[in-house]
C-alpha cells in the first residue's frame, strides 16, 4: 500500500515536471512562429531586451499577452471540468453541459445583433464589454440552471437533466438571434461561439488574471472535499461534510471560473470534458493531483491549438476552439483505448 | 407486505403502466393525425380543410391549392411525422443502451457525421442531387458509427455504457469542429448553419418514400429489441446473467439508431432536441419498460416535430425560423417540470 501510494506520488511528480517543460517549449516555438517569423535567436535576443522595436512590438504586445491568455483559460476550462465532473459525478460534465457557454454566448450574440455596428471596429472600452456580457450570460445561466434544480437541495442527476434543458432552450434562443444577423456579424458570432482568443492585450490580461489565478489556485486548496463528495453522500455526511453547502460552493466556483474563461476566449466546447479525462487517466482519481495535472494539460493543449490555429492557413486564423477539438480528440481516443 | 403481496402490486404496476402507455399512445396518434391536418391547411396560404379533403381524394390538377397541398404541404407534414418518431427513438434506444441520460443521437456523433459527410458533398460537388446527399448522410452516419464502435470495442475493458457515450461525445466533437472550419474556410457557414438547425422546406414525396423505408427497417428492429433493451439498460451484469448477447444487442440497437438518424439529418439536417429530450419525457410518463417507451417515443417525437413545423413556417411568416428552435421552445419548459419530478432514473 505504502510502495503503491509512493509510486503514484513519483508519477504525480514526473507528470508536472514533463508538462511543465512542454509548455516552455511550446512558448518558445509559439513565440517564433506567427504571420511574422521571427528567428528563435532574435526571440531570445529580444527576450533579454536586444531586439528592434518591430520585433518587440510583436513579441511583447502581441504574441505575449496573447499567449498568456492561452495559458490562464486552458488551465481555467479544465478546472471547472474537473470540479464538474467530480461534484455531478457524471463523466460527460463539462461546463458545456450546464449552459454555461450557450449563456455567455447568448448575451455575446445579443449584443452584437443590438450593437451590430459597434462590433465592426472593436476598440477602446468595447474590450471590456463584450467579456461583461458574456459574464452575465455564463452567470445567468448558471443561476438559472441551480435555481430550477433546486428541490430540497440539489441531487446531481437533477443538475444534469436541468442543465441539457436550460442549455437547449439557450441554443434555441441563440440561433434565432444568429439566423438574422448580417453575414458579417454572423460569421464574427460563429467565430466567438467555436472559441477564439481575441482580446489580446496587456490590459485585458491584467482585467481578467487576478481573477483567474485566485479561483485556480482556491480550487486547489478546496480538492480534498470533492474526493469526500465521490465517496457518496451517506459517506460524505458521516465524515462530516456539508455536502449541499460544499456542493453548491464547487459548482459556483467552477462556474465562476468558465464564466471567466468565455468572457477571454468564447465557448471552447471540448476543452474542461478532455483535460481532466485525460489527467485522471495519467495519474488517478485523487483530486489533490487531479486538478494541477488537469490545469496544466489544459494549458499545454490550448496554448498549442493556439499556435497550430494561427499558423496553419495564416494570414487566416482557424478558431482555437476548432483547433483544441481536433487537436486533442486522437490522443483522448487513443486514452479511452488504452485504459480500462 | 408478504412476499406473494408485493408480486401481485408489482404485476398491478405493471399492467396499470401498460395501460397508461396504451392510452397516451392512443391519444397521440389522434394528435398527431389532428396535427397533419392542421399542418396542411395552415400556411402562407390558408386552405379549407374540404379543400385538403378533395385536393386528396378529386385531385384536379388545375388548381394551384390542390397542387400546394399534394406537392409540398402533405409530404411535409408526413415527413415532419416521420422524422420527429425516427430522432426520438433513436434517443432512447441510445439511452438505453449506453445508460446515460445525455445519449442523443448528437452526443454519439451520428449527426455529425452525416452533417460532416453532407458538408462535404455541398462544398465539393455543389451540384449533387436528392439522392446523392441521401447517400452521403448515410455514409457519415455509418462512418461516424463504426468509429465510435471500433473506440468501444477496441479498447481494453470492452464496450461499457460510458466508453461508447464518451467515444460518442469525442468523434462528434472531432466531425462537429471539422465541420465548422470547413464551413467557416468555404464561406458557406450561414447557410449551414440554418441546416444545422433543422430545416423542414425541402420535404418532397421522394424524401418521404426514402424516410418510409428507412422506418420500416428502423422501427421494427427497434420494437424487436425492446425488451432486450430494457434489460440491457438495467446493467451490463444483470443483462449477462440472464443469458443476454449483449454485444448483438449493441450492433442491432446501434443499426437501429444508424438507420434512423441517417434518414432523418438527410431529409433535414441536424434537428437537435427531439432525441435527447423526448424519451426523458417518455420515461416519466411512462417508466422504465422499452417496449412501452419505444413506440410512444415515436409518436411524441413524431406530434412534436409537427407541431414545431407548423409553428416554423407560422411565427415569423412568410420566413421560416428553424424547427429546431420551435421544439426547443415546446418542449424545455416541459422537460425542465419533469426533470424537477422524482422519477429522473433511466
Amino acid at each position: 500500500m505504502k510502495h503503491f501510494s509512493v509510486q503514484g506520488r513519483s508519477r504525480f511528480w514526473w507528470t508536472m515536471s514533463s508538462l511543465f517543460i512542454l509548455i516552455l517549449v511550446m512558448l518558445f516555438v509559439s513565440l517564433n512562429t506567427g504571420v511574422v517569423q521571427i528567428a528563435p535567436n532574435d526571440v531570445i535576443r529580444t527576450l533579454v531586451g536586444l531586439g528592434d522595436e518591430r520585433q518587440e512590438l510583436v513579441l511583447f504586445d502581441f504574441r505575449l499577452p496573447r499567449m498568456v491568455l492561452a495559458l490562464l483559460v486552458g488551465a481555467g476550462f479544465g478546472i471547472s471540468g474537473a470540479i464538474l465532473q467530480g461534484v455531478t459525478k457524471n463523466e460527460l460534465a463539462d461546463p458545456g453541459i450546464l449552459g454555461i457557454n450557450t449563456g455567455a454566448g447568448l448575451a455575446v450574440v445579443v449584443y452584437i445583433f443590438f450593437f451590430q455596428s459597434s462590433m465592426a471596429s472593436i476598440s477602446g472600452l468595447g474590450v471590456y464589454i463584450l467579456p461583461l456580457f458574456a459574464l452575465i450570460g455564463a452567470f445567468t445561466a448558471a443561476i438559472l440552471v441551480y435555481f430550477l434544480a433546486w428541490k430540497k437541495g440539489v441531487n446531481p442527476v437533477r443538475l444534469i437533466l436541468v442543465g441539457i434543458g436550460v442549455n437547449a432552450g439557450f441554443s434555441a434562443a441563440l440561433i434565432v438571434f444568429q439566423i438574422k444577423m448580417n453575414p458579417q456579424d454572423f460569421t464574427k458570432a460563429l467565430v466567438w461561439l467555436s472559441g477564439d482568443i481575441w482580446g489580446s492585450s496587456w490590459s485585458f490580461v491584467l482585467a481578467l488574471l487576478p481573477w483567474i489565478v485566485a479561483l485556480i489556485i482556491y480550487s486547489l486548496y478546496k480538492s480534498p472535499v470533492i474526493n469526500i463528495l465521490n465517496l457518496g453522500e451517506q459517506m460524505a455526511v458521516g465524515l462530516g461534510a456539508r455536502v449541499e453547502r460544499e456542493r453548491r460552493f464547487l459548482l459556483l466556483l467552477a462556474v465562476a471560473i468558465a464564466g471567466l474563461c468565455v468572457a477571454a476566449a468564447g465557448g471552447i466546447a471540448f476543452l474542461g470534458l478532455v483535460a481532466p479525462h485525460i489527467a485522471r487517466r495519467i495519474v488517478g482519481p485523487k483530486h489533490q493531483q487531479l486538478l494541477p495535472v488537469t490545469a496544466l494539460l489544459g494549458a499545454l493543449i490550448l496554448l498549442v491549438a493556439d499556435t497550430i490555429g494561427k499558423n496553419i492557413i495564416a494570414p487566416a486564423e482557424i478558431p482555437v476552439g476548432i483547433v483544441v477539438t481536433i487537436v486533442s480528440t486522437p490522443y483522448f481516443i487513443y486514452l479511452l483505448m488504452k485504459t480500462n | 407486505m408478504t412476499l406473494s403481496e408485493l408480486e401481485k402490486s408489482h404485476i398491478e404496476g405493471l399492467t396499470s403502466r401498460f395501460f397508461r402507455a396504451a392510452i397516451i399512445f392512443i391519444c397521440g396518434v389522434a394528435a398527431l393525425i389532428v396535427s397533419i391536418g392542421l399542418s396542411v391547411t395552415l400556411g402562407v396560404t390558408d386552405i379549407k380543410l374540404a379543400t385538403v379533403w378533395q385536393a386528396v381524394f378529386v385531385f384536379d390538377p388545375e388548381l394551384t391549392n390542390h397542387q400546394v397541398i399534394r406537392e409540398l404541404r402533405l409530404p411535409r407534414a408526413i415527413g415532419a411525422a416521420l422524422i420527429g418518431s425516427f430522432l426520438a427513438v433513436s434517443g432512447a434506444v441510445m439511452q438505453g443502451l449506453t445508460r446515460n441520460p445525455l445519449a442523443s443521437p448528437s452526443i454519439m456523433g451520428v449527426s455529425h457525421g452525416a452533417a460532416f459527410a453532407l458538408i462535404i458533398a455541398l462544398i465539393f460537388f455543389p451540384a449533387v442531387t436528392n439522392l446523392g446527399m441521401t447517400f452521403a448522410s448515410f455514409a457519415g452516419a455509418g462512418i461516424a458509427v463504426i468509429l465510435v464502435f471500433a473506440v468501444g470495442s477496441f479498447s481494453k475493458g470492452g464496450l461499457t455504457p460510458v466508453k461508447l457515450a464518451l467515444a460518442g461525445v469525442a468523434v462528434g466533437g472531432m466531425l462537429s469542429s471539422l465541420s465548422s472550419a470547413f464551413s467557416l474556410h468555404f464561406q458557406v457557414a450561414k447557410q449551414m448553419s440554418f441546416w444545422y438547425a433543422g430545416d423542414l422546406s425541402g420535404t418532397n414525396w421522394l424524401s418521404v418514400q426514402l424516410l418510409l423505408g428507412a422506418g420500416v427497417v428502423g422501427l421494427l428492429l427497434a420494437l424487436i429489441i425492446s425488451r432486450a433493451v430494457t434489460i440491457l439498460s438495467l446493467g451490463e451484469e444483470v443483462s449477462k446473467g440472464l443469458g443476454q448477447n449483449t454485444l448483438v444487442v449493441k450492433t442491432l440497437g446501434v443499426i437501429v439508431v444508424l438507420v434512423l438518424t441517417g434518414a432523418a439529418v438527410s431529409v433535414a439536417g441536424t434537428v437537435g432536441f427531439v432525441g435527447l429530450v423526448i424519451p426523458h419525457i417518455v420515461r416519466f410518463l411512462v417508466g422504465t419498460d422499452y417496449r412501452l417507451i419505444i413506440p410512444v417515443s415515436a409518436v411524441l417525437g413524431g406530434l412534436l416535430l409537427v407541431i414545431a413545423d407548423i409553428g416554423a413556417r407560422l411565427v415569423n411568416a412568410p420566413y421560416e425560423t428553424p424547427v429546431g428552435a420551435i421544439t426547443a421552445c415546446i418542449g424545455v419548459p416541459f422537460f425542465l417540470y419533469l426533470a424537477r419530478g422524482e422519477r429522473s432514473g433511466l
